[in-house]
């Protein structure tokens, strides 16, 4: 798989702590018909990043920008990762075992066949050696395309 | 031997003649300024028979004192400076002070009177704790100490567990300090279990550098079991101290020997009556470096009537009661929202537009300045955000001497730049 097959793109948007501009970012999807598939927020004490995954991210990024928002995307690694305990702490290992940094990961919401989806962001750099890690160890990649299907 | 001052038991009509005679000298000497010769070209010395004639001078404003920076208002040969001053702003805004050696020891003779006057002797620790450096509060103060023979120590402004460590191991009887910082002192003095009535031996605090209220120096009064005088001072007028309060705690006392006192209407430029708020208009009568003439100093306060129960015939002013200028005053140190403004076109990643906020959490003040995150510089990385907003407290920390929050907001959230917005929320409150 390249690097747009394997990455899945998400979307990133600047948040400042006022209420209600969360539910904004999800009326504006909303009204295009852009569903979130999965999504976390990462804030400090004035401004927070919300994290998108969504069905057709070109477009949310488009009408998320036409609606005054600060917006961004980001190549995240989308893993089917064993629903079991010690399911994710083993894939962490052999990240670890390469010295591979986990900036930040969340998780969908549903399952396939079993497994959970979880989302994994790595440095740029560490991406082939990310793969790479992931074979060896049994841990599917999910390819971009099917990610935005969930 | 103690130290003395005559100037302190000057009658009204001395100080009236002295003031006739030293505005002349000003006059000559300020024409060597090159800012000031054409300006005072048609005055003679016959023009100045009494205070009042003052008037036929003319208004010296912040602008152009800015205008004439380095050397325009320079009437000593360089030679004779022996220190500068450098006020509110490391970059434009900022306007340097000169003083010659006798400048330096009239300041602290002032300073010194003031001092004096509430008791304090060479059998005093001084604990000097403003800042030392371009800003006049704690040089200023510092000469005095020396001059009264106290035993000076200068601890300079923060530290505040040092600063404790030092009032109990030499018994420190004398504070400088800046109201919002001594009510820092006292909490962490409560926190820490030490009672600064019973525990220290403070007995006198000199307060100034930022307005506050009758109220916070009666807290500061019963928390240290001490007694609180004001004072007040602008490094354009050499510092902290040229007008100090007495044991009377109502008004400072100005140093009229050395300087002239105008209280004028800022619209019309009118003296306003006895007791009235208007503007505080400075004359130095005795500076050498750098006389000033009619220096308008933006400060509002009232000029108070009749004799003070001290005895003193040199005239009181009331404690400030604001500002005909934007001029905020944080921490002791002035900030203009223009200098916001410049250091903020310096980067790139935000846009034009701020807002600043003052609170005072813990009795300390805090500025926060809101700016606007550009499109183009947003990113995923929180790291890198964070250190966006390090990098900018950085730049406004260096435009303007105090530690600054800034948030990052989205664009468009703030009110533009342009228009007569609010740019500063004070939620000070003064009454505390």
């Amino acid at each position: 798989m390249t690097s747009s097959q394997v990455l899945c793109k998400q979307v990133s948007v600047f948040l400042e702590n006022k209420s209600g501009r969360l539910a904004e970012v999800c009326q504006v999807l909303g009204r295009a018909e852009i569903n979130i598939r999965a999504l976390c927020i990462a804030d400090t004490s004035d401004f927070g990043i919300l994290r998108l995954i969504v069905d057709r991210p070109d477009d949310a990024v488009e009408v998320l920008q036409s609606s005054g928002f600060s917006v961004g995307s980001t190549g995240v690694l989308a893993l089917r990762i064993p629903d079991r305990p010690g399911g994710l702490g083993d894939v962490l290992g052999e990240l670890e075992k390469e010295s591979v940094n986990v900036e930040y990961m969340y998780a969908f919401f549903i399952t396939i066949a079993g497994d959970a989806v979880v989302l994994f962001k790595v440095g740029d750099e560490a991406l082939d050696r990310t793969l790479g890690v992931l074979e060896r160890a049994g841990v599917p990649v999910i390819p971009s395309d099917q990610v935005y299907k969930l | 031997m103690p130290y003395s001052d005559h100037a302190v038991n000057l009658s009204r009509d001395q100080i009236n003649q002295l003031q006739v005679a030293r505005l002349r000298e000003t006059v000559e000497r300020a024409r060597r300024a090159p800012a000031y010769a054409e300006r005072l070209a048609g005055i003679s010395a016959e023009d100045i028979q009494s205070p009042e004639d003052i008037r036929k001078l003319p208004l010296t404003t912040k602008a152009r004192l800015r205008e004439g920076m380095p050397w325009g208002f320079l009437a000593a040969p360089r030679s004779e400076v022996v220190r500068m001053h450098y006020s509110s702003g490391t970059t434009g805004l900022a306007t340097a002070i000169y003083h010659t050696r006798g400048d330096l020891c009239r300041w602290s003779e002032c300073v010194a009177r003031g001092m004096l006057a509430v008791g304090v002797t060479e059998d005093d620790v001084f604990q000097n704790m403003m800042g030392y450096g371009l800003f006049t509060g704690g040089l200023g103060f510092h000469y005095a100490g020396e001059l009264l023979g106290c035993m000076t120590i200068p601890a300079s402004s923060g530290n505040t567990e040092r600063q404790i460590h030092l009032m109990q191991s030499f018994g420190t009887t004398v504070l400088h300090i800046i109201p919002s910082y001594a009510l820092r002192v006292l909490h962490f003095c409560d926190q820490a279990g030490i009672a600064p009535s019973r525990d220290l031996s403070v007995r006198v605090i000199f307060v100034g550098g930022e307005p506050h209220s009758e109220q916070l120096r009666r807290r500061i009064e019963e928390g240290f079991g001490a007694k609180v005088y004001n004072c007040y001072g602008l490094s354009e007028m050499a510092g902290p101290g040229i007008a100090m309060e007495c044991m009377a705690q109502d008004g400072m006392h100005l140093c009229e020997d050395q300087y002239l006192l105008e209280v004028l209407d800022p619209e019309t430029l009118e003296p306003v009556e006895e007791g009235q708020i208007g503007e505080v208009v400075l004359t130095t009568l005795r500076r050498e470096a750098n006389p000033l003439i009619r220096y308008r100093t933006r400060d509002m306060a009232r000029l108070l009537p009749a004799e003070c129960a001290c005895g003193s015939a040199h005239r009181r002013l009331s404690r400030m009661e604001g500002r005909t200028d934007d001029m905020l005053v944080v921490r002791g140190v002035n900030v203009y929202p223009m200098q916001v403004e410049r250091a903020l076109l310096d980067v790139d990643e935000v846009g034009r537009n701020y807002v600043i906020t003052l609170d005072r959490p813990e009795d300390l003040d805090r500025m926060s300045v809101a700016v606007e995150l550009t499109q183009e510089a947003f990113t995923d990385d929180m790291r890198e955000l964070n250190a966006l907003q390090r990098r900018i407290e950085r730049r406004l920390q260096t435009e303007l001497d105090i530690s600054v929050c800034v948030e990052l907001h989205e664009p468009g959230e703030l009110p533009v730049s342009d228009g007569k917005a609010v740019r500063v929320i004070d939620n000070r409150d003064q009454e505390k």
